[in-house]
């Protein structure tokens, strides 16, 4: 009995603690909570893709004004802020009873192989979770509770005032070392949706001759355009400090 | 052939284990896997020492009872071949083969390059098979059933249970293994009509076993000798998910 079970016992829904501590339920959960985040993505990106209008940071911060005050997107960030946590737990969980489960001697000659997938990424899945929420952390730290504590200096747009989160990003992206960890994040993360992306079906059930081609293929371009155009943000971004164009 | 063997010596299941080096003249390239280590054991028997224990039975390629991970790899660098039908031709002379027993919890060794796989047998127990009537073989032939479908099914029966899906999986997981006997009998109409019990039985048994979980590596499929596609594994998770939202267990 686990503690799922004993919770939802009382609520007469023993079958569903069951399916979720399953097996097959905790990749399901990864899967959709992984899936989640997938779409989330894009959506951040076109709003980083704001930094890039040359107008001193008006469009950045009224699109940051928008994101922290539109009430449904308020409402999805809390969805999104389990996916992390419930991702990431998971995760860690499942890492600890897969390494369980294989033993403590391990073959003396590895010759690991697959079929249609990316074999190194998908058995380090954990390994570039670990550091991809490392990034997230120093992350949110860095932007996130700095806009939400109010430590962000005030501008005034069209004689309104708002948050300026502008200026500390730009001023985090004329740091060297701080660029290369984002861009190395970044790669980190494409490695890991490679695998991922097509992975979160199949976990799901959808295999089809007629589909999992095409989701495999659109898998690994996602995996790529996503991490790149985040990545290619703080180089532009740290260039235009430096005047390189 | 002479040849250099790095075997996994293990008395039995509790004691520590550990490699022995054997070296090993004349073998012929006509030989299979299991053949060289007869003669292997034939000259430790005939030097007094105790032979190499290793499961075997058909050597047709048919049963699933030899196992051994050869330079890493279940039953050997060739695919869609078990170790009995693997030759001594796929190797070099003057070659260093290493020889290991498939590493699970699930599967302790019980000795050298010997394992237990009865939780395999213990998933098949809880509803790999069919217990409802389904008539004579002639009632069988009278049954509408597409070829496609059949031959899905035919193709995933074909699984011999050797476990080597469980020994590749870098989480030990038995999913390939239980979503071919799943799989099998889902598609068929005899097995239908239990389709919602078996697999909720099944795959509870198979996490009491204490298999990892399934990342969609696909190490399974491609050590499988039968070739058994990762495509049973995502049938077995839909008929899982389907079974837990609508069958009659209330649990």
């Amino acid at each position: 009995m686990s503690w799922m079970t004993n919770a939802l016992k009382p609520i007469g829904l023993v079958w569903f603690a069951n399916f979720l501590t399953s097996s097959i339920g905790k990749k399901l959960l990864m899967s959709l909570s992984g899936l989640f985040l997938i779409l989330f993505l894009p959506v951040h990106l076109i709003g980083n893709l704001q930094l890039l209008t040359k107008d001193a940071g008006v469009s950045f911060n009224l699109y940051s004004y928008f994101m922290t005050h539109n009430p449904l997107i308020k409402t999805v960030s809390y969805l999104l802020y389990l996916s992390i946590i419930l991702h990431t737990i998971q995760g860690l969980l499942l890492w600890r009873k897969n390494k369980k489960a294989r033993g403590n001697i391990g073959y003396a000659v590895s010759a690991l192989r697959g079929d249609g997938t990316n074999v190194k990424a998908a058995s380090n899945m954990a390994w570039l979770g670990i550091i991809i929420f490392v990034f997230i952390a120093v992350h949110m730290y860095q932007f996130w509770l700095q806009m939400k504590l109010g430590k962000v200096p005030m501008v005034m747009i069209e004689g309104t005032e708002y948050k300026n989160l502008y200026e500390p990003v730009v001023l985090a992206f004329s740091n060297p070392g701080f660029v290369v960890f984002y861009v190395v994040s970044m790669i980190i993360i494409g490695i890991h949706l490679n695998h991922g992306f097509q992975s979160s079906f199949q976990t799901l059930g959808l295999n089809h001759k007629k589909y999992t081609p095409f989701i495999k293929y659109i898998g690994r371009i996602y995996a790529f355009i996503i991490p790149f155009g985040f990545a290619i943000i703080p180089i532009i971004v740290y260039g235009r400090n430096n005047l390189w164009w | 052939m002479k040849l250099t063997l790095k075997i996994w010596r293990q008395p039995s299941q509790n004691v520590k284990g550990k490699f022995e080096t054997y070296s090993l003249d004349n073998v012929s390239e006509h030989m299979s896997f299991l053949e060289m280590l007869d003669v292997l054991n034939e000259k430790l028997s005939f030097e007094q020492k105790v032979p190499i224990a290793f499961e075997h039975d058909c050597r047709e390629g048919i049963c699933g009872t030899c196992s051994l991970v050869i330079n890493g790899q279940p039953h050997g660098p060739l695919q869609g071949t078990t170790t009995c039908q693997l030759h001594m031709r796929n190797f070099k002379d003057g070659e260093t083969i290493v020889i290991e027993p498939y590493r699970a919890s699930a599967f302790p060794v019980l000795k050298d390059l010997s394992v237990d796989r009865g939780a395999l047998d213990r998933i098949i127990q809880a509803g790999g098979f069919i217990s409802v009537s389904t008539g004579q073989a002639q009632d069988a032939n009278a049954i509408p059933i597409e070829k496609d479908v059949a031959s899905h099914a035919f193709d995933a029966a074909t699984c011999i249970g050797c476990g080597a899906c469980v020994a590749a999986c870098p989480n030990s997981s038995a999913m390939l293994f239980t979503s071919a006997k799943v799989a099998h009998l889902a598609l068929l109409p005899q097995g239908k009509v239990e389709a919602q019990k078996r697999v909720l039985n099944m795959v509870r048994q198979m996490d009491l076993e204490n298999f990892g979980n399934c990342s969609n590596i696909t190490a399974c499929e491609a050590e499988c000798p039968k070739g058994i596609s990762v495509s049973n594994i995502a049938l077995m998770n839909r008929e899982f998910l389907s079974a837990s939202f609508s069958s009659n267990d209330a649990n």
